[in-house]
């Protein structure tokens, strides 16, 4: 039998003053920012590193053979030797003998899911793609991503003319040195690599002519 | 011991208690991703139990769920940073699921019922046993989701070249299915542990 007696009342804490949990919240907001700084500050330089490392393999792998690179800038339609940040760039590779290697170019264009990033070797003397790594790219697993690597497609990117134009034909019947063998299940990604591979041509293919054309000492250094 | 034990089996973040889905379907694409996935939460876990249950006495109820998520929010921003600086290609794999852990109900879920009422080694006990069970599920679904959809187990190719992989299966919808059977199979084995109680043999 339940009686009054079982019933306990319910007797409210004591309301805390807003100060208190304005100050609460203050100090948990201070204590953590001060975390977040100087973990920030803390993993930042290797940070910046690996992207930095990241990018020197890929050049590295693009241009065989390369083991030095220039950074050069797109400044008013002129190619210019600078690495200052924010800048569009491309980087001149130059192997062990300082001999030239090639450009290596970086493209960008949405694919079926993201924003894919490429870098490319390009060979200026016979305007060919000789190079190919994807960067960043969030295709779909298992059929949008074999871009990255499967190996008939990266055949593809071994010596490529990027004139008059590089087009995309059915996987297996690549007949023309600026054919693209295309991915099957992949074609929205192949198309894509594509047509960012003739964007960043038909953007950089002009300002490195010029800049070999001002430069010939670059090109002369491999005859001798 | 038993704070320990229950999250590793009994009472399982996801093949049990079915918390924190979001990130068990959708990096669970192979072993790897969802072994770290699993032990980044189990960090953060961790940590915000150790805190929130050190300063139970010192937060005031009003505010306490707001606290908690700063509080969850800063580790895991510093797993961000960690990650991002010793191992950036599976920070590049886990992408914008390692800031979502902040919302992993799982988390939460401890701190709210479990760490703001307990004491410091009761909290760490609960918090190990529900992170290690945690990434043990996902460790699981991104095994089995490996070897069916790629043919492979953490990376190392299983079956040679002639296998033709199941590609569904490491796809959003293979992630529902094997987490499915895995649900059928406790749900299963707990039911008969049930059964084996009551009619003894």
């Amino acid at each position: 039998m339940s009686g009054d007696g079982e019933h306990t009342t319910f007797v409210p804490e004591p309301e805390p003053s807003a100060f208190r949990l304005i100050a609460t919240l203050g100090v948990a907001g201070f204590l953590s920012g001060l975390v977040l700084v100087s973990s920030y500050l803390w993993t930042k330089p290797t940070i910046d590193a690996n992207k930095a490392e990241a990018q020197r393999q890929a050049i590295f792998q693009v241009l065989p053979g390369t083991a030095d690179y220039e950074t050069l800038a797109l400044q008013d339609g002129q190619l210019v030797v600078s690495d200052e940040p924010g800048q569009e760039v491309v980087f001149l590779g130059r192997d062990s003998s300082q001999a030239f290697t090639g450009f290596a170019i970086t493209g960008e264009e949405p694919g079926f899911s993201d924003i894919v990033t490429v870098i490319c070797g390009y060979e200026p003397v016979e305007k060919a793609i000789i190079g190919y790594q994807v960067l960043d790219c969030k295709e779909t697993p298992g059929l949008g991503d074999k871009i990255i690597r499967n190996e008939g497609f990266l055949a593809n990117f071994k010596h490529l003319t990027v004139d008059p134009g590089i087009i995309l034909v059915k996987n297996g019947t690549r007949k023309q040195p600026n054919e693209v063998d295309g991915i099957t299940g992949a074609t929205i990604s192949s198309r894509t690599v594509v047509k960012l591979l003739n964007e960043a041509m038909a953007k950089w293919k002009e300002p490195i002519n010029n800049y070999l054309q001002e430069h010939p000492e670059i090109k002369k250094r491999n005859d001798e | 011991m038993q704070e320990f034990l229950k999250g590793l089996w009994r009472e399982n973040p996801v093949f049990v208690a079915v918390l924190g889905m979001c990130p068990s379907l959708a990096v669970t694409n192979s072993a790897i991703n969802g072994l770290a996935m699993g032990l980044a939460t189990t960090f953060v876990l961790i940590g915000s139990s150790l805190l929130v249950s050190m300063l139970r006495k010192v937060i005031p109820k009003q505010v306490r769920i707001t606290t908690y998520i700063v509080i969850i929010a800063t580790f895991v921003t510093v797993v961000d940073f960690t990650l991002q600086a010793y191992f950036p290609d599976i920070h590049k794999a886990l992408g914008a699921f390692i800031s979502l852990i902040v919302v992993n109900c799982l988390i939460l879920a401890r701190q709210e019922s479990f760490s703001s009422k307990n004491g410091l080694w009761r909290s760490f006990l609960d918090a190990s046993g529900m992170g290690l069970g945690f990434a043990f599920a996902l460790f699981t679904l991104g095994s089995i989701r490996e070897v069916l959809g790629n043919g492979s187990l953490l990376g190392v190719s299983l079956f040679g070249k002639a296998f033709e992989p199941w590609i569904v299966m490491i796809l959003p919808p293979g992630g529902f299915f094997v987490l499915g059977f895995l649900l059928l199979l406790f749900n299963w084995s707990a039911q008969r542990r049930k059964q084996h109680k009551i009619q003894p043999a």
